[in-house]
């Protein structure tokens, strides 16, 4: 009986559930033992010189140990940006010296005793600062006249990709009809529930090891080591629990490359844990895409052309963020069959909090740029979206499938996606629904919003072609070790991993221990992140339990005296067996008797791969206030091959209500000086329970041929389908009161004045109507 | 973020709380649920440098009727008051906003006493009281003063509590069967409202609307002369200057305060 | 000050600062971890434990104030090696994935149903408010509170 596809409760829980799991503040190791704790003086302006800062007044304060400037750290090199193509003067310095470039950078380093210490000599702290001209709205950082974050380069422009120039001027000639418009992507905070932490020790051999919530210890180490001027072999990464990541936590933040310089300088181990109100300003954001879609076709829902223009909002620095436009383009035309099409991007500086990547990271955008302007275009043809967009999919496929931008999907059917969502929702059911209220005139007005998707998972890297690696070794007792490139933070890889390597040893699971996120351990690895786990890392698992059998069946040979092709691994005892012979046998955990058994195996996937969907959206709105209420969510989202329907539909929830959240509640807030002012929990509106429906998951495998589980990865399909199916069915619950957007999130106040212009727009009788009469059930 | 030192002393008695106060003078804060206080503090906006627990004290907490008043203890939680068939029966507006601050956690520790004294205009409590027409007994070293909700609420976050003295109880004339209406306008269930109103008996008050809860007078007025409810909450924004956030402009809180008003009259109509 | 609590069952006595937090009274004095630190402004209830039996944000209570009181943490409630019927529901319902703020999640439920022991998925949400998750969507929370509840109203002795 397999155990594959199966609802399989985690290994990992009981720990989590009993004592809470060991998050890197919590660590307790030797190692550790008097460290000191680090505190971080940060700028309030988002830009300025600093002409001073006079630390001696925090030296005094008590408990303080130490305190360092940019001054005290002349031997540190400035991080580069990490791609070749961007611009190489956009440098990042640990602390800021001359110059801050966004609201919350570090400034100064505090060290003392105890933890409550940092916080109060931190207030003593006197920097002098001089303005400077502020630029907070991408556009504006483009602009000839803007304020440069680096004057020595040519603007604040980091890297483009394609070029808006060499567009066809002729792309949309013989369109009927052609819908233009500028939409927000908007700047979010990926928020995981553990903020950014470090603990770093250096031993007598000169070895730094370091405790950091990552996505990945061998990317972590990597960057450490460079940031330090250290060989990878003097680097030790530990990879604690990690609270969540979603993109935010890949490489290493320059906090956690200060923690391990103060550990040297003082010779004594150190740590840090950063607040909440930190976070939202020090750990990079997500989004931030400014687009403009062009949409062309014929009356009839045919498509013709369309057109995707980027400005990317890189932040202060270029990271992560500054390269996932790139992403965005490729998936440009999404899961449609555009005849033609064509995309730019722009990533430029403002003196903001750098973008890195969040849930999608570049994908979620594509396609809430094609879905937005596929309900444009059925909008202003008077047809139904659904239909607009069954036109136009791409029929289904089981050979691989190259777009004009160079992806390369390898298994699809869209319609059929979209066909199921539809039935699921009563698609019907809830279109006459909409027609009665709105027949009625009610103040809760329902919307309904669809979306169709494609995304890209499980792409190479600079590194090489996709792949990653599994150890698997057999012990004597009967006992299995796992050890895995990926780095889980949620995702369940201790059970998973151990389902693949049960399924094939025959060892229960509970006899099965997982590692990861150990560089000495596990020196090379790709981490998780781009939904790539499942695919190459499971696989890798799979692929070296298959390995060791045979190994293992060499040695059954050798030991019962037989050839080994005589032989038959009999999954369900564990042992391999002389066929014909049932007493001639052999355990497997007896093989590893007198020689390690252990295999090391790397799989290597042809290629990224495609997983795709539709969800459905229904909301109320109210119009009298324009609050949004989302009702129900049914979605369609096709990984391929499921192994543990318990987790996947959890990461299917957990990307739906992230998608959501930015479609209709969070956003990060600057005002034109650069202050954030989404700067705690209490204003950035991180979604919460009664906010958020339960979900209605329906069930699509399309298995891909890349590898032998048949799976894509579904860590980010649900943002990336959720996010305009919501904002779709907001715009679509007062579409006939003459609103054609609203961009998100669609807060009440946006949604209130777009009905207030829908009714400007619609004549002087119309606009002064107010919306009357009793709400929802629950107000009083 | 946690707080800036300071010296702790727990009072043994109202009295003893006020001796402290008058001894630590305008450096000293009281603690009843520290669900008011403790999170200005540990952003640092509040530095007192010595807090007097009053949370202990059981005399300040409890629920009872005084003639025709309804009582309450300033150190009652808001639990205690969302839940007691006591309030639920003589002031059931009340119960109704103790029941919406916060969440759950929040309101097994705030008291009813700590949100008023904090002056919260976007706050649920200082909103009901007004509605009310309830009022503060505040204690000090002369003796015991009731003031009017009107009158207590003196400016942002301020009131006109003395630095020596003490709320000790809150007085809510009791109303059972009086109808009501109650709109708390937010983001996410357990936020602040963006604009609160709060109808019971004739009177309308606003959160968030102004530096202190405001009454409606132009709405009330317009009830009192026999308008039609959707008449007179067209006027809920008159005399109002509302400020600006994140949220909500001027122009769309005025709005909001319309509509709302109209949906708590409505509801109060049945 | 000295002050004196009972944490789990177990009388403690220590000299605290009283600026020291509930939450790190209980993680960096008595090295009881679970209950974690996932905001500023009394939000995210991730340090959520039991006081005296109710819920309540440990981050936003001095540890002054719980003195001569009963705290009650995650670490505190399974028996023996059994798990506690709300820690066995949300382990059988998948209500937890990076677990940070599984903890908090798990006692604000317990208090939730020891006030309502038969909430409706709407109680359960309002109940659960204060509480944020950003893994889970709260789709698995909510069955495996409601999960726990139908555990511990068939099965009274194991209700504490």
């Amino acid at each position: 009986m397999s155990i594959l596809g199966t609802r399989v409760v985690r290994i990992e829980d009981p720990a989590f559930l009993t004592r809470g799991a060991v998050y890197t503040d919590d660590v307790q190791d030797e190692q550790l033992d008097g460290a000191c704790h680090v505190f971080f003086v940060r700028s309030p302006l988002a830009h300025a010189r600093i002409n001073s800062i006079d630390l001696s007044a925090a030296r005094d304060a008590p408990g303080v140990i130490a305190a360092y400037t940019a001054a005290d750290l002349v031997d540190v090199p400035e991080l580069a940006p990490m791609m070749a193509a961007v611009d190489q003067h956009m440098t990042q310095p640990l602390l800021a010296g001359d110059v801050v470039r966004y609201a919350g950078e570090p400034v100064a380093v505090i060290v003392t005793e105890q933890p409550y210490q940092g916080e109060d000599a931190a207030e003593l702290a006197d920097v002098d600062y001089d303005p400077l001209p502020v630029v907070v709205d991408m556009s504006d950082a483009l602009r000839d006249d803007a304020p440069r974050l680096f004057p020595a380069a040519a603007s604040n422009v980091a890297i483009t990709f394609g070029d808006a120039a060499t567009f066809d001027t002729g792309l949309f000639d013989g369109c009927e009809v052609v819908v233009t418009r500028t939409i927000e992507n908007q700047r979010v905070a990926p928020a995981p529930m553990e903020t950014r932490a470090a603990a770093a020790a250096w031993g007598q051999d000169g070895r730094l090891t370091a405790w950091i919530p990552n996505q990945g210890a061998q990317g972590t180490r990597a960057a450490l080591a460079a940031m330090l001027g250290l060989d990878q072999s003097d680097v030790r990464i530990i990879t604690p629990a990690v609270g969540g990541g979603f993109g935010a936590k890949f490489g290493a933040d320059p906090e956690a490359g200060l923690v391990c310089l103060v550990a040297k300088r003082l010779g004594r181990p150190a740590r840090w844990a950063e607040s909440r109100n930190e976070n939202l300003a020090g750990m990079t954001h997500g989004r931030a895409q400014r687009q403009t879609v062009t949409i062309g076709g014929s009356r009839d829902g045919t498509v013709q052309a369309y057109r995707l223009e980027v400005i990317q909002d890189c932040g202060a620095y270029p990271k992560i963020g500054t390269i996932l436009p790139s992403l965005t383009l490729l998936m440009t035309p999404g899961p449609y069959a555009f005849p033609r099409a064509e995309s730019a991007a722009v990533a430029v500086l403002t003196n903001t909090t750098p973008i890195g990547a969040y849930r999608g990271a570049g994908r979620p955008e594509a396609t809430a740029a094609v879905e937005r302007a596929m309900d444009l275009f059925a909008a202003e043809i008077g047809a139904d979206p659904a239909q607009v967009r069954r036109k136009n999919l791409l029929p289904p496929f089981t050979e691989p499938h190259k777009t004009a931008f160079g992806a390369v999907y390898d298994t699809g059917d869209y319609a059929a996606a979209l066909d199921k969502v539809l039935a699921a929702a009563d698609y019907a059911g809830l279109r006459e629904e909409q027609a009665r209220r709105r027949e009625a005139g009610e103040i809760s007005q329902l919307g309904v919003g669809v979306s169709c998707y494609v995304e890209i998972t499980g792409g190479g890297s600079e590194a090489g072609p996709p792949n990653e690696n599994g150890t698997v070794e057999v012990h004597p007792d009967g006992r299995a070790t796992i050890l895995t490139g990926t780095s889980p933070h949620g995702q369940g890889h201790e059970t998973v991993w151990a389902m693949l390597a049960s399924q094939e040893l025959g060892i229960p699971m509970d006899k099965i221990t997982v590692k990861w996120g150990d560089t000495d351990l596990i020196p090379e690895g790709g981490g998780t992140g781009g939904s790539r786990s499942l695919q190459q890392g499971g696989a890798a698992v799979r692929q070296a339990s298959l390995e060791l059998i045979e190994v293992a069946r060499q040695r059954a040979a050798d030991r019962l005296e037989v050839s080994a092709s005589d032989l038959v691994f009999d999954v369900g005892q564990s042992q391999f067996e002389v066929a014909g012979d049932p007493d001639a046998a052999v355990p497997l955990a007896g093989l590893a008797e007198t020689e390690r058994l252990f295999v090391r195996s790397v799989f290597s996937a042809p290629g990224p791969t495609f997983p795709f969907g539709a969800h459905v959206a229904v909301v109320e709105v109210d119009t009298g206030t324009g609050k949004v209420s989302l009702r129900r969510m049914i979605t369609v989202d096709d990984a391929g091959t499921v192994v543990n329907p318990l987790l996947a539909e959890g990461q299917r929830h957990g990307g739906i209500a992230q998608g959501a959240a930015q479609a209709f509640l969070e956003e990060i807030i600057y005002d034109s000086d650069g202050n954030l002012l989404t700067a705690s929990f209490a204003d950035y509106p991180f979604l919460s329970a009664t906010e958020v429906p339960s979900f209605e998951l329906v069930d699509m495998a399309t298995p891909t041929t890349y590898n032998p589980l048949g799976a894509k990865g579904i860590g980010e399909a649900g943002t990336i389908g959720s996010t305009p199916a919501v904002q779709s069915a907001v715009v679509d619950a007062v579409s006939h009161l003459g609103v054609r957007h609203i961009d998100m999130p669609t807060s009440p106040q946006r949604v209130w004045r777009a009905l207030q212009a829908a009714r400007a727009a619609a004549g002087p009788a119309a606009a002064g109507q107010t919306a009357a009469g009793p709400a929802a059930e629950e107000d009083r | 973020m946690i707080p800036a030192p300071f010296e702790y002393a727990r009072a043994e008695s109202a009295g003893h709380a006020l001796d402290l106060l008058a001894e630590h003078g305008d450096e000293a804060k009281l603690l009843a649920g520290g669900h008011s206080l403790l999170p200005m503090m540990k952003v640092r906006l509040a530095v007192p440098s010595m807090l007097i627990d009053i949370g202990a004290l059981r005399e300040l907490a409890g629920v009872a009727i005084d003639g025709d008043d309804l009582v309450i203890g300033a150190i009652t939680r808001h639990a205690e008051v969302a839940g007691s068939d006591l309030v639920r029966a003589q002031a059931p507006l009340l119960a109704w906003s103790a029941a919406q601050v916060g969440d759950p956690q929040i309101r097994h520790r705030g008291t009813i006493g700590g949100s008023l004294a904090h002056a919260d205009p976007a706050a649920d409590l200082p909103m009901a009281l007004t509605a009310l027409g309830g009022s503060v007994e505040l204690t000090g070293p002369a003796g015991r003063r009731t003031v009017t909700a009107d009158d207590f609420f003196a400016g942002y976050f301020e009131t006109s509590m003395e630095p020596d003295e003490m709320l000790t109880a809150v007085r809510i004339p009791r109303q059972p069967g009086t109808p009501w209406g109650y709109q708390k306008f937010t983001r996410r269930s357990n936020d602040w409202a963006i604009v609160g109103v709060a109808a019971v008996g004739g009177r309308v008050a606003l959160a968030n609307m102004g530096a202190t809860p405001l009454r409606a007078l132009a709405v009330e007025q317009a009830l009192a002369a026999g308008a039609a409810p959707a008449d007179a909450a067209a006027l809920a924004a008159e005399g109002t200057e509302p400020g600006e956030d994140i949220h909500a402009d001027r122009a769309y809180r005025q709005h909001l305060a319309r509509v709302l008003t109209e949906r708590a009259l409505a509801h109060q109509a049945g | 000050m000295k002050v004196q609590l009972t944490v789990n069952g177990e009388d403690r006595c220590d000299d605290v600062e009283p600026r020291l937090l509930l939450v790190h009274y209980l993680r960096q004095v008595l090295g009881l971890r679970a209950a974690n630190v996932g905001c500023d402004t009394t939000s995210c209830g991730a340090c959520t434990v039991l006081l005296n039996g109710e819920s309540v944000k440990s981050c936003t209570v001095l540890t002054v104030q719980a003195d001569g009181q009963e705290v009650t943490t995650a670490e505190g409630l399974a028996r023996d090696d059994e798990l506690h019927p709300v820690q066995a529901a949300f382990r059988q319902e998948h209500g937890l994935q990076c677990g940070f703020c599984t903890p908090g999640m798990v006692m604000a439920a317990i208090g939730l149903l020891a006030e309502n022991p038969h909430p409706t998925e709407t109680e359960v949400r309002q109940g659960l408010e204060g509480n944020f998750c950003r893994c889970t969507g709260y789709h698995n929370i909510v069955r495996a509170v409601l999960a726990a509840a139908d555990m511990m109203s068939s099965a009274p002795e194991v209700a504490k």
